[in-house]
């Protein structure tokens, strides 16, 4: 394919490879932030070419593996009302809530359907006027800003049928909560590119000046990965911190303003519940009160009692492994009672899960 | 047939249901009833594309036996759209029964077609659908000797569901079964793969994009003539229909209790279909295809298997991808292209695009 050929170039790879295997003088673990990256690693064989010396840690960038079981439940109850239309990406379908997935609320009768983008469920709200559609906005920075066009869209077109069920999730946020972690392992990190399109690099100065670590910004093929890997290690010998970006085809440092200010109209910051990780303060979005008229978790609240301060009850020892501290096979529930088909966490789930990534390749 | 519908009036032109049926061009309940409207259904558009048998309509048709050994297949399908570039619900339902018995090597010779039908249809939708099947029929040489219809309330069905059953025979000589694949076969694949699934996503999810992608629904018994009579010790035959070329070679795995090791390099796809799958975010190894297959052939033999693939109209593309090893049995491992390696998983359901 045009323009992405030139990033999966086996000799380019070839050459990076051997420049991080000699810069390289002891072993160091980099965290690559997003999902989207973890599945690339792996899907390209990335992981098992890198030199001994480079541990990849996966990251909890991945919005299926972080989503709350709660919200889940709360996405079914919602779904399961004889008279919504629940709309959501793919991959959401087949995460476990406490109970059950919506792949299985779907079995059972509730009207559930895979979208490409929030406007299409903009669009489904206007053709079905008589039900009441509700989309599940999830997602990092990178799915807010089309979220935050579908509430203008549907607001704009006077849509009273539409809401929306949002658990926006922010980068920045996890990166320090893994930081703070007095158990962390990470070096480096390598955050993810596609956010910093959106948001920008402003965030991470401060971080990395704070914990005194480099900050790459990084793109997604397998010579951007290790680019951006090449980078992290030049700085960890050089013993430098700071934010560099290795990904300025996609990423300026002022981000999208457009996006930006969008997202700034239709959300606001709220404390956000993480899969795995628990709360995290300040690391998620909801709708601003402009738009609360589309807050679906205030047009059908939630019938059972918010679980603010509740952990998951389950054997899943996803958050650690969203943390770095477990490799997906060194988890004894690995390939046996957890595999796609039964999966017991989210990272199980998406192909950008860790879990997943692993299973499926044979990890 | 069911009994029928008690509010069919027995004789006469003047039924009201008959012409209100004809008047609305829709498919009523009424065409389901085994009475007037249901006469006129099978005149009109089963008749009328598939032709009227020489001795008149039985309840069964009575064939001439074939020397040799038989083989025998149904299969189901359900597709929405119901037309899509490339083809229609029709075409796959003769191909894809076609190609179920070419892939046992067998030369198809009848089918069965049965059509679940729901109320409301278009009766021209129907007709271009069992036009679209004659044609088929037609190309591969394969004659539609039986069917049935039924009608199911509007909202019980997709527009059309059609059954195929087929009988072919297999020529003397020929066995083709996963026992027979051993360490050091190589892996052909037919041509580009993931056509058909990626032309249907693109017209179902209205996806907007304006890749020139077409089905590629087409029988592969006369491809699967060539290959045999280039070897006659042509270990398997699959085609990648369903769960796409991941779980077709999964399966030839597990099977054959041998390990697959491909190029992923080597596998051919169309520049569109590829560029789609990024979009979407989906694997193309595990969409669909509907006119390709994936043959096993000793390596003594690839070379000239391969040839006569790409002389023939359905093999043009077609590719040497891998082969089959002692290691890692029942596991899939394919060569990335920047030299890592990576097991291919078998699909686990519905193909479900990433999110991001």
């Amino acid at each position: 394919m045009k323009h992405l050929g030139e990033y999966r170039d086996a000799d380019t790879t070839r050459r990076l490879l051997a420049e991080i295997g000699e810069l390289a003088t002891r072993p160091w673990s980099i965290m690559e932030v997003c999902g989207g990256q973890t599945h690339s690693l792996i899907h390209h064989g990335l992981d098992q070419l890198l030199p001994p010396t480079i541990e990849m840690i996966h990251g909890p960038g991945c919005p299926v593996c972080v989503t709350p079981a709660a919200f889940l439940d709360h996405a079914i109850e919602i779904a399961l009302r004889p008279e919504t239309m629940l709309c959501s990406f793919g991959d959401m379908l087949r995460v476990p809530g406490s109970e059950e997935s919506l792949l299985a609320a779907k079995g059972r009768g509730a009207d559930v359907r895979v979208v490409y983008s929030p406007l299409d469920a903009v669009r489904l709200a206007e053709a079905e006027p008589t039900k009441e559609v509700v989309f599940l906005a999830i997602g990092f920075e990178t799915t807010a800003p089309a979220n935050a066009m579908a509430v203008k869209l549907a607001h704009h077109r006077g849509l009273a049928n539409f809401s929306m069920l949002v658990s926006q999730v922010l980068v920045p946020p996890a990166i320090e909560a893994i930081l703070r972690d007095p158990a962390t392992r990470v070096d480096a990190f390598l955050a993810a590119g596609h956010v910093a399109s959106v948001m920008g690099t402003g965030d991470y100065p401060e971080l990395a000046a704070r914990y005194g670590v480099p900050i790459v910004v990084t793109g997604f093929e397998p010579v951007d990965l290790l680019e951006g890997i090449r980078r992290a290690v030049l700085s960890l010998e050089e013993g430098r911190t700071g934010v560099d970006n290795a990904y300025p085809r996609a990423v300026a440092d002022e981000g999208n303003p457009v996006a930006r200010a969008t997202i700034q109209e239709v959300f606001e910051l709220c404390d956000q519940e993480w899969r795995g990780l628990g709360w995290i303060p300040h690391s998620g979005w909801q709708l601003a009160p402009a738009y609360a008229d589309y807050d679906a978790s205030l047009r059908f609240p939630a019938s059972l009692a918010d679980t603010h301060a509740a952990p998951e009850p389950s054997p899943c020892r996803s958050g650690d492994v969203l943390r770095g501290l477990l490799k997906p096979c060194d988890c004894p529930l690995f390939g046996k009672e957890c595999t796609p088909q039964t999966p017991l966490g989210g990272t199980m789930v998406s192909s950008e899960g860790a879990c997943a990534a692993y299973f499926h390749a044979g990890r | 047939m069911d009994p029928p519908d008690s509010s069919l009036r027995p004789t006469g032109r003047s039924c009201p249901s008959a012409t209100a049926g004809h008047a609305t061009g829709r498919v009523l309940m009424g065409h389901g009833g085994g009475g007037l409207l249901t006469q006129e259904l099978i005149r009109r558009v089963f008749l009328q594309a598939f032709g009227q048998p020489s001795d008149g309509l039985a309840d069964a048709a009575v064939l001439e036996p074939a020397a040799g050994r038989l083989a025998f297949t149904t299969d189901a399908f359900v597709v929405r759209p119901l037309f899509f570039p490339g083809g229609s619900i029709g075409e796959l339902a003769v191909n894809g029964t076609v190609n179920d018995l070419a892939m046992v090597a067998a030369m198809p010779r009848y089918l069965a077609a049965s059509f679940v039908i729901e109320e409301g249809l278009a009766i021209a939708d129907l007709s271009r659908i069992a036009q679209g099947m004659a044609a088929a029929a037609a190309e591969a040489g394969v004659r539609i000797v039986a069917g049935d219809t039924k009608v199911v309330e509007r909202g019980h069905g997709d527009g059309v569901y059609i059954t195929t059953s087929g009988i072919g025979h297999v020529p003397p000589g020929i066995s083709l079964s996963s026992r027979h694949v051993a360490a050091g076969d190589i892996v052909l694949v037919s041509g580009t793969i993931g056509d058909h699934g990626m032309a249907i996503m693109k017209v179902r999810e209205n996806l907007g994009f304006e890749a020139d992608i077409t089905s590629d629904t087409a029988a592969l018994h006369t491809l699967v003539a060539d290959i045999l009579r280039c070897c006659t010790a042509t270990r398997l035959l699959r085609d990648p229909t369903r769960g796409g070329l991941a779980t077709c070679l999964n399966e030839i795995a597990d099977q054959a209790r041998l390990g697959l090791e491909i190029d992923e390099q080597a596998v051919p796809v169309a520049a569109s279909v590829a560029a789609g799958c990024e979009l979407l975010g989906l694997d193309v190894w595990q969409i669909a295809n509907e006119g390709k297959l994936v043959a096993i052939v000793p390596a003594s033999h690839a070379e000239d298997v391969l040839q006569a693939m790409r002389d023939h109209p359905q093999g043009r593309q077609a590719a040497v991808v891998g082969q089959v090893v002692a290691d890692h049995p029942g596991r899939v491992v394919t060569r990335t292209a920047i030299g890592g390696r990576r097991v291919v998983p078998m699909p686990v359901g519905e193909l479900l695009p990433r999110i991001c």
